[in-house]
């Protein structure tokens, strides 16, 4: 195995445009954040798609655990009021 | 037209083929690394530098075929001149070399073309000014590709940096070229047409030796050696490269592809 | 105890799936799932930066500034939709440098069209029209595939490739169109092309030990005979308006399956050029092992830097 070789791994991710958030669109190995934004700019947006990106060292992310799935996730989707959808409003008006 | 207006179109004509020489030959030696880098991001990246080259050259040569007024296309003159009528520089044309002088190449050449496009793009010819314009801003990216390697490189191992000093001490000597003024280019000069690459080899040697200094490197004390690509006069390299890049295109003389 | 617990999380995983609901990297999920997808991912990426080989071998060659540009950006895609490919396969929990190690030690596979050469321009087109033909079809069925990561890179992939295939056509359609000897050069390259084209579908479905249950899993969501039978339905049309032959005698449409019917493939020949013994098997492994060896100084030197240096931060916003 030549698994010490291999560079860091980077997330990134992309605004595709002003007003928009970024938005995670996968990873990419480099040795240093420098390198990882350019080869992000490269890779990630080889067809104009993005403005802004971020490289962030794919250690420092931390993750909720998906088994806590219950407790965390589960309440909002009671409060349906926090939807849009959760009020009638007369078909032919905008809102 | 009258003969003045002719010779200035034929001047200009030379000179747009000069720059877009260089372009295509160099987006050839970077294509060549396309599936041989040395990591696969860096096949990526070093295929966008062959591209935008490679537009660079397209936009060069359709508009010099446009001044010459024979009709000739952008393929006509990539396909069907010999060596003898290319007129780029000799650095471009040397080979794909190890990954250091890929990278030193680009820094030399690319610092070169970033801050020359940069005056050309206030020409007074407004085809070569806006070829210009838009080269500078894709030259101005491949010199940030170039430095951060020039970093890595310079500053990284033992042996990176050694093989970064061995691509210096080969590839320096053949800088002088680039800012020399080619015959027949001081009248375009002194219309606002072209500009004198003398006057960017200070703020060049300024730049360039910035980023050997960040990457422990140091600009070589080696003379520089007479070259005259832009005479026609090659290294023995070019022939090899567009015996590669032509024999297709020439083999097919009445096709269109 | 253990094993029972396993069985509901089985039992809830596999309803998931049948719900169409997307698997996420830290769901829990069967260690064969996992084994399954990261052996689909990791052949999937390695094909693609396989394949810039054998395309890659006329890049210095094109005979056209304009298709030598078009040429330069989807080898340059291939590069790219690998990279893709890997970092789902990553989100699997293992590392890129030991997928290409197995890859290049022949510990796993790639797509084994590309172990063809590439012997005239035309191959360039071949490729394009037959080849990513082939592999589109595949690919948009993956677009749903029950993995989210893979069915993201997918749609990505997907998206930029429309324009891999066209070029091919096109590029095709300048030759069967062209002089005589163009002509000529297109219907050499479709008979070569177009038997391996049929094979990358892989085994008939009587014959393929792991489709089932990649199929249970919705993994795989079409059977292979099913998106050979879709491509050649596609192609022959396509193959008509280009000009040139399928080199399939007893191709024919179908009225009552409403279908074409088509030859024999050569099995024979599949299992040998995937069991090692192809045109370019060889010399394709080669050239990639080189390349990352050639490349292990720069890599240790990019790492060396790191290690002495942070660059200056930018703030992020």
């Amino acid at each position: 195995m030549t698994q010490s070789s291999g560079l860091p791994l980077w997330e990134i991710f992309v605004r595709s445009r002003r007003g928009m958030s970024h938005i995670h669109v996968g990873s990419l190995h480099a040795a240093d954040w420098e390198m990882a934004v350019q080869n992000a700019r490269d890779l990630y947006t080889r067809r104009g798609e993005g403005v802004s990106i971020w490289a962030v060292a794919a250690t420092e992310i931390h993750a909720s655990d998906p088994d806590d799935k219950g407790p965390l996730f589960d309440p909002p989707a009671d409060k349906v009021y926090r939807h849009p959808t959760f009020y009638e409003v007369p078909e032919d008006l905008k809102l | 037209m009258t003969d003045a207006l002719a010779a200035t179109r034929s001047r200009l004509c030379d000179y747009a083929l000069a720059l877009g020489d260089d372009c295509l030959i160099l987006s050839h030696r970077l294509s060549e690394w396309t599936g041989n880098a040395p990591d696969f991001e860096e096949d990526v990246a070093l295929s966008n530098l062959a591209l935008d080259l490679l537009g660079q050259a397209r936009g060069l040569l359709t508009h010099a075929g446009e001044l010459e007024g024979s009709g000739r296309s952008e393929d006509d003159l990539a396909y069907w001149r010999d060596d003898l009528q290319f007129r780029n520089l000799i650095l471009v044309e040397q080979p794909k070399g190890d990954f250091a002088w890929t990278v030193t190449r680009n820094l030399l050449f690319s610092t070169y073309q970033e801050l020359l496009y940069q005056e050309l793009s206030q020409s007074a010819e407004p085809i070569l000014a806006g070829i210009a314009a838009k080269g500078a801003l894709e030259a101005s990216y491949h010199c940030e590709h170039a430095a951060l390697w020039t970093a890595r490189l310079g500053d990284g191992t033992a042996e990176s940096h050694q093989r970064m000093e061995q691509a210096l001490m080969a590839l320096w000597p053949l800088t002088g070229e680039m800012f020399e003024l080619a015959p027949g280019q001081a009248e375009l000069v002194s219309a606002g047409l072209a500009v004198d690459p003398s006057l960017v080899l200070e703020q060049w040697q300024l730049r360039v030796g910035e980023k050997l200094q960040d990457a422990t490197l140091s600009i070589p004390r080696v003379p520089q050696r007479r070259c005259q690509g832009r005479l026609g006069f090659h290294s023995e390299h070019l022939g090899h490269l567009l015996a590669e890049m032509q024999h297709l295109h020439r083999s097919h003389p009445d096709a269109s592809w | 105890m253990e094993q029972m617990v396993d069985d509901s999380l089985e039992d809830a995983f596999q309803h998931r799936i049948d719900a169409e609901v997307k698997i996420e990297p830290r769901d829990w999920m069967p260690e064969r799932y996992r084994a399954s997808l990261v052996r689909q991912i990791a052949q999937h990426a390695h094909s693609e930066i396989i394949g810039m080989q054998p395309e890659g071998n006329w890049i210095t060659r094109a005979p056209s500034l304009r298709r030598k540009a078009i040429l330069l950006a989807k080898v340059q895609d291939e590069a790219g939709h690998g990279l893709y490919l890997y970092s789902a396969a990553e989100t699997l929990g293992v590392d890129r440098e030991a997928l290409v190690d197995m890859l290049q030690t022949g510990r796993q596979k790639y797509s084994s069209i590309f172990n063809y050469p590439t012997l005239s321009w035309a191959d360039v087109g071949s490729i394009g029209w037959l080849v990513d033909g082939a592999a589109i079809t595949n690919q948009l069925a993956l677009t749903h595939t029950s993995y989210g990561p893979y069915a993201r890179a997918m749609v990505k992939i997907c998206r930029e490739e429309s324009f891999h295939q066209r070029q091919g056509f096109e590029l095709l359609w300048h030759l069967s169109h062209g002089t005589e000897a163009q002509h000529e050069m297109a219907q050499e390259s479709v008979n070569r092309w177009w038997w391996p084209s049929l094979m990358m579908f892989g085994p008939p479905d009587h014959s393929s030990p792991n489709s089932e249950q990649s199929m249970r899993w919705g993994i795989k969501r079409v059977s292979n005979d099913e998106l050979r039978r879709r491509f050649v339905d596609m192609t022959v049309p396509q193959a008509r308006a280009l000009g040139v032959l399928l080199p399939d005698p007893e191709l024919r449409w179908n009225e009552s399956t409403g279908h074409h019917d088509f030859g024999p493939i050569n099995w024979d020949e599949f299992h040998r050029v995937v069991g090692g013994d192809g045109p370019c098997n060889a010399e394709r492994l080669t050239r990639r092992r080189r390349a990352h060896e050639e490349g292990e100084w720069v890599r240790e030197a990019a790492r060396s830097w790191a290690t002495r240096h942070v660059p200056a931060r930018i703030e992020a916003a």
